[in-house]
C-alpha cells in the first residue's frame, strides 16, 4: 500500500511517500521552487516523490493532507466571535482568503491532483488528518520506540497547540490537549517579534541570542503571562498578546510591562535587553517543556519521548530534557516543523486509519533513513548539469580521491561546500548539502557568517562529529543525527574567560576564543551537535574521519547550503550559484572537484541582495 | 458540495448554533471580497 502526504497552503509545503510503512521519499516544496517557506501546492515535491519511487500517481492508494481546514475554519470564526467588534481588521484579512481559497481545499487539491491523474477521485482516496495527530505521528511511527510518550508543541494547528499521546505498536492515542489560543509557540513567536525578528522563521535567532543574555524577565512572564501550572499546562493572559484579533503578536500592554516598544527591524540595534528577553522566553519555553514531560512520565510511567512540532526544533531545550536527566530517551522527527506534517499524515493514513502493523528496527535505528529522503544526482547527471552551468571541475577518480580532495581543502582553513547523495529532509544541512568549514579556525565564524551566509555575526554554528568520537569533545553520549541537540562543550577543551573577557556584554562576548573549537563554542560554552554515523551517511562519515587523520580533529562546522533568505540548495546547479554568489573557496558535487580560483570570473553573481532576508 | 460538506461539518461537531453565524461572518466576508477584490493578505501567524 502506498500513500502520500501533502502538508500545503500554510508554510513549508512538502510530500512524503510512504509504500507499506516504509519512508521512501521527502522534500520541501521550497528547495524545488527556491521560495523560502513556500506554502504553494507542492507539485515539485509529489513529481520527485513519484519518480524517485518510479511510479504515478494512480499508483498511489491514499493521498493525506496534513490538516483539517474546516476545523480551522472553525477555531477563526469562534474566536472573532469570541472577541468582537475587537477583531474586525484581522476579519477583514483573513475572510477574502478563507472565502476565495481557503474553504475550497477539497476542490483545490482535487485539481491539482488531476494535473497528475485527470481521473484523480477525491471521495475514494483523498483523506484530511488532525495538525497535531499528523505531527504526532511523525515523531512516533519512525522513532526506534516500541511504545513511547508523543509530545507535539507547535504555533497552532486546527484548536491544538500541544497535544500529549502515547503510542504503542502501531497505536496511538491523544491523552492531553491544550488548546489556541494558549500556545506556547505563539509565546516564543511573540517575543521573536517584539524582538524585531519575523515571526514564523527569525524564532531560532531568539534561541541563538538567548545565550547573550540573562533571563532576568522569566519570573515577571511567568507570573504576569501565564497562568502555569505544576503539571506544564498553562493559560496565556491575552490582555499581553494581540494575535486572536489583531495584525500584531503583541499590543501596548506587553511593551509597557517589559518597558520598550517593539525593536523596529531596520534602524534598532539588539542591545542587552533584548537578548534578556530571548534568554527569558528561552529559560520560560525549557521550564513549561520540562514541566509537560515530567507531568507525563508521572502519569504514564514511560521514559522514551518523541518529540515534534515547532517548539521541538528548539534544540537547546530538548538538550536539557536529557542533560537534566527528565527522560532517558528522546527521538526527535527532524523535520519537526509542518513540512514534516506531510509525513506524519501518511504514516498516520498507514499504521492507524489503514491498522498496518509497524516494525521496529531491533538495533534501535530509526526509520527516517538518516532523513536523506530527497533528490540526489547521479555523476553524469552532476557533470552534464554542471558543464551546462559553465563550471569548471576535476572529476576526481573514486571516493577516496574525493575525500581526499575534501578533507584537504578543509584543512587548509577553506570555506567547502559539499553536495552529495540526498538531501535532507527538514530545515538542518546533515552533510548532503552543507557547508563545511574547520572548527579550530578562531576567525572561521565570523567569516563563514559575513562573507558566506551574510548573517548576523552573533549566529553560532554547529559542529558534525563523528559519533565514536562525540565524548572527546562533548559532554553527551547519546546519537543525535539531526543536530536537534545542545549540549556543553567538555571543559577540558574550553577556554576560561579572564575576568575582564567575562564583564564583556552581549555580541561583544562573541569575540573572545572559548575553545579549542571556537568556531562551533557558543558563548555559553554549548554547541548544537550532529553526530555523524557511518550506518546512515558513510561519505560524510569518511571525509571527517580523513579530516581527523589530517589534523587529530573528528569534528567539522556543518552549516547549510544556502546565504540567508535562501531556501538550502537541491541540484548541482543550486550548489554551483551559490558557491559563485559567495566567497566560498571549494564546491564538491559528486565526483566533481571545483576551486574558486579556477571558474570564469564572469559568472560571479550578485548573490546577496537576490533573496529577501529572514 | 461546499454547503453540504459544512452542513455535515457542523453535525458532526455538534456545531450547529455555528450556522447563523457563519451565514452573517459569510454574508460580510463575501461583500468584503467584492469590495477588495484580492485575496493577498499579510502573513499574520493565527489568520490562516
Amino acid at each position: 500500500m502506498r500513500i502520500l502526504g501533502v502538508s500545503a497552503f500554510y508554510h513549508d509545503s512538502a510530500a512524503a511517500l510512504v509504500d507499506r510503512g516504509e519512508i521512501v521519499a521527502a522534500a520541501q516544496e521550497e528547495r524545488f521552487s527556491r521560495k523560502k517557506h513556500d506554502s504553494a501546492f507542492p507539485e515539485h515535491a509529489i513529481e520527485f516523490c513519484l519518480d524517485h519511487a518510479g511510479i504515478a500517481l494512480k499508483d498511489v492508494d491514499y493521498v493525506v493532507f496534513y490538516d483539517k481546514p474546516f476545523l480551522k475554519f472553525e477555531r477563526l470564526l469562534e474566536t472573532y466571535l469570541a472577541f468582537t467588534p475587537k477583531g474586525f481588521n484581522s476579519f477583514r484579512m483573513a475572510m477574502p482568503i478563507w472565502l476565495k481559497e481557503k474553504l475550497f481545499q477539497k476542490t483545490l487539491l482535487t485539481k491539482e491532483f488531476q494535473k497528475f491523474e485527470p481521473e484523480f477521485n477525491w471521495e475514494n482516496r483523498l483523506l484530511f488528518s488532525e495538525h497535531h495527530l499528523s505531527h504526532a505521528a511523525s515523531a512516533f511511527y519512525p522513532s526506534p520506540f516500541e511504545e513511547a510518550l508523543v509530545l507535539t508543541m507547535d504555533g497552532v494547528g486546527e484548536w491544538t497547540t500541544t497535544s500529549a499521546a502515547v503510542g504503542k505498536g502501531h497505536d496511538l492515542r491523544v491523552h492531553r490537549e491544550i488548546f489556541f489560543p494558549h500556545s506556547l509557540g505563539l509565546l516564543y513567536s511573540a517575543v521573536t517579534y517584539y524582538i524585531g525578528f519575523k515571526v514564523n522563521s527569525g524564532e531560532y535567532k531568539v534561541m541563538g541570542l538567548a545565550p547573550y543574555g540573562n533571563p532576568v524577565y522569566k519570573d515577571l512572564m511567568i507570573e504576569k503571562l501565564m497562568d502555569l501550572k505544576p503539571d506544564g499546562s498553562f493559560r496565556l493572559d491575552m490582555q499581553y498578546f494581540n494575535y486572536c484579533t489583531g495584525l500584531t503578536m503583541t499590543n501596548e500592554r506587553f511593551s509597557k510591562l517589559f518597558g520598550r516598544p517593539v525593536r523596529g527591524r531596520e534602524d534598532d540595534l539588539l542591545d542587552q535587553f533584548h537578548m534578556d528577553m530571548a534568554a527569558s522566553v528561552q529559560a520560560v519555553t525549557e521550564e513549561i517543556v520540562s514541566r509537560l514531560v515530567k507531568g507525563l512520565i508521572r502519569q504514564t510511567g514511560l521514559q522514551n519521548l518523541c518529540l515534534a512540532g515547532g517548539v521541538a526544533l528548539n534544540c537547546v531545550a530538548n538538550g536539557k530534557l536529557l542533560r537534566e536527566g527528565v527522560v532517558e530517551n528522546l527521538w526527535v522527527q527532524p523535520a519537526a516543523g509542518d513540512a514534516g506534517g506531510a509525513l506524519g499524515a501518511a504514516l498516520l493514513a498507514y499504521h492507524y486509519y489503514k491498522q498496518q502493523p509497524r516494525q521496529v528496527n531491533s538495533n534501535r535505528l530509526d526509520g527516517m533513513k538518516g532523513s536523506y529522503l530527497g533528490p540526489e544526482y547521479a555523476q553524469d547527471e552532476v557533470e552534464r548539469r554542471l558543464k551546462a552551468c559553465g563550471a569548471v571541475f576535476e572529476v576526481c577518480e573514486d571516493e577516496d580521491a574525493l575525500v581526499e580532495a575534501g578533507s584537504s581543502a578543509l584543512a587548509n582553513e577553506q570555506v567547502v561546500g559539499w553536495c552529495q547523495g540526498g538531501m535532507e529532509f527538514g530545515p538542518r544541512a546533515l552533510g548532503n548539502r552543507s557547508i563545511l568549514g574547520d572548527p579550530r579556525s578562531e576567525s572561521m565564524q565570523k567569516v563563514m557568517n559575513l562573507k558566506i551566509k551574510y548573517r548576523e555575526s552573533f549566529r553560532p554554528f554547529a559542529p558534525s562529529v563523528l559519533r565514536e568520537d562525540v565524548t572527546r569533545y562533548f559532554a553527551m553520549d547519546v546519537d543525535s543525527p539531526y543536530m536537534l541537540l545542545v549540549d556543553t562543550v567538555r571543559p577540558e577543551i574550553c577556554r576560561e574567560m579572564t575576568g575582564e573577557e567575562a564583564a564583556l556584554f552581549g555580541i561583544d562576548k562573541l569575540n573572545v576564543n572559548r575553545s579549542e573549537l571556537p568556531a562551533i563554542t557558543h558563548v555559553d560554552y554549548t554547541a548544537r551537535v550532529q553526530t555523524v554515523h557511518q550506518e546512515t551517511n558513510p561519505l560524510y562519515h569518511k571525509l571527517i574521519k580523513r579530516f581527523k587523520d589530517k589534523t587529530d580533529c573528528s569534528v567539522v562546522i556543518n552549516t547549510s547550503f544556502n546565504v540567508r533568505g535562501e531556501p538550502p540548495v537541491c541540484s548541482p546547479e543550486d550548489a554551483f550559484k551559490c558557491f559563485m554568489g559567495t566567497e566560498m573557496d571549494a564546491l564538491f558535487v559528486g565526483r566533481c572537484a571545483m576551486y574558486k580560483d579556477a571558474q570564469d570570473p564572469a559568472l560571479k553573481i550578485d548573490y546577496k541582495s537576490a533573496f529577501e532576508l529572514d | 458540495m461546499i454547503l453540504k460538506e459544512i452542513w455535515k461539518f457542523l453535525r458532526v461537531r455538534k456545531k450547529l448554533w455555528l450556522l447563523p453565524i457563519i451565514l452573517v461572518m459569510v454574508m460580510l466576508g463575501g461583500l468584503l471580497v467584492l469590495v477588495q477584490g484580492s485575496a493577498v493578505a499579510p502573513f499574520i501567524y493565527t489568520l490562516f
